[in-house]
């Protein structure tokens, strides 16, 4: 009797370990700052790039019905990639103000990137040390995040933005 | 040569040792503690990476600020999860990750407790 409630006791302890397994092998373990989605972003200034005196912050978000704040740099070969539909975006949808963050950059590259392939930005602020980076949860560049007018990020870039991201973009801001 | 060789002496004996002050032995304990996002296993303390490089950055900045090393990991996990500290806070889903340790130790000990009784039964008998 005791020697079958210990083989019981065995083998629902293998098969609990064996469903573990199971259940993390199934979990996508990719890193993602996706958690933040839902959140509210917090309080920032953020210096322009061609004027050091003008800055926006937090408060001037809540005038626009969507932001979109991409982070960017002349270095990032993704950021290239992605610029085009940056610039269609900025073409195509009122609804949407779009704030350039220039990340970790030189001056002259940053505007001589934006001279070359246009510019999409309704603002363009510098984050030379990359401390504004972290209030945003980035970690990679290119990212960008989508918030509403009452400051709550509701989609969030990890990479380039591509045409489906961009569709993304259009439908949630419909 | 002569004169080299003097010179290097009168360093060698006048060169006192630095030792990190006791902010810098604080901001390393904090560093190790933090997991760096873009490395493969490194702390932040161990990474040259960008990404480390800023964090580093913004937990100075806080710990000048007056901060406690807590509210930097409460700060930090609020901007990316409870993966950036190695020692994730106790809730109800990580309840498993803190007890199945201890519970599979106790349960190996009752079943060797049990094999060793069962051994000594058999011997008796």
């Amino acid at each position: 009797m005791k020697t079958n409630i210990t083989k019981i006791i065995i083998f629902s302890f293998v098969i609990f370990s064996l469903f573990v397994f199971w259940q993390a092998l199934r979990k996508n373990n990719n890193y993602d700052t996706k958690s933040l989605i839902g959140n509210r972003i917090s309080n920032f200034q953020l210096i322009e790039i061609y004027n050091d005196d003008k800055y926006i912050s937090e408060y001037d978000l809540k005038k626009n019905k969507f932001t979109l704040i991409n982070f960017f740099a002349s270095w990032c070969a993704p950021c290239r990639i992605e610029h085009k539909y940056l610039l269609k975006l900025s073409r195509e949808s009122e609804k949407i103000k779009i704030i350039g963050i220039n990340f970790k950059d030189k001056k002259t590259n940053a505007i001589n990137f934006l001279e070359e392939l246009s510019n999409p930005y309704n603002f363009v602020g510098k984050d030379s040390k990359g401390k504004i980076s972290i209030l945003f949860g980035i970690y990679g560049i290119p990212e960008s995040i989508l918030v509403d007018n009452n400051l709550t990020i509701i989609k969030k870039i990890v990479g380039p933005i591509d045409q489906i991201q961009y569709d993304e973009i259009l439908k949630l801001i419909q | 040569m002569k004169i080299k060789f003097f010179l290097f002496t009168v360093y060698i004996l006048t060169a006192t040792p630095t030792y990190p002050s006791e902010t810098e032995f604080k901001l390393l304990e904090v560093y190790k503690n933090l997991r760096c996002l873009v490395c493969q296993g490194q702390s932040i303390a161990d990474s040259n990476s960008d990404f480390a490089a800023t964090i580093k950055l913004v937990v100075q900045d806080q710990f000048n600020e007056g901060k406690t090393e807590d509210e930097i990991y409460k700060f930090l996990t609020s901007k990316y999860g409870e993966w950036i500290v190695y020692q994730p806070s106790f809730n109800k889903n990580n309840f498993l990750l803190w007890f199945l340790p201890y519970s599979a130790l106790i349960f190996g000990g009752f079943i060797i407790f049990l094999i060793v009784r069962k051994t000594k039964n058999n011997n008796v008998n």
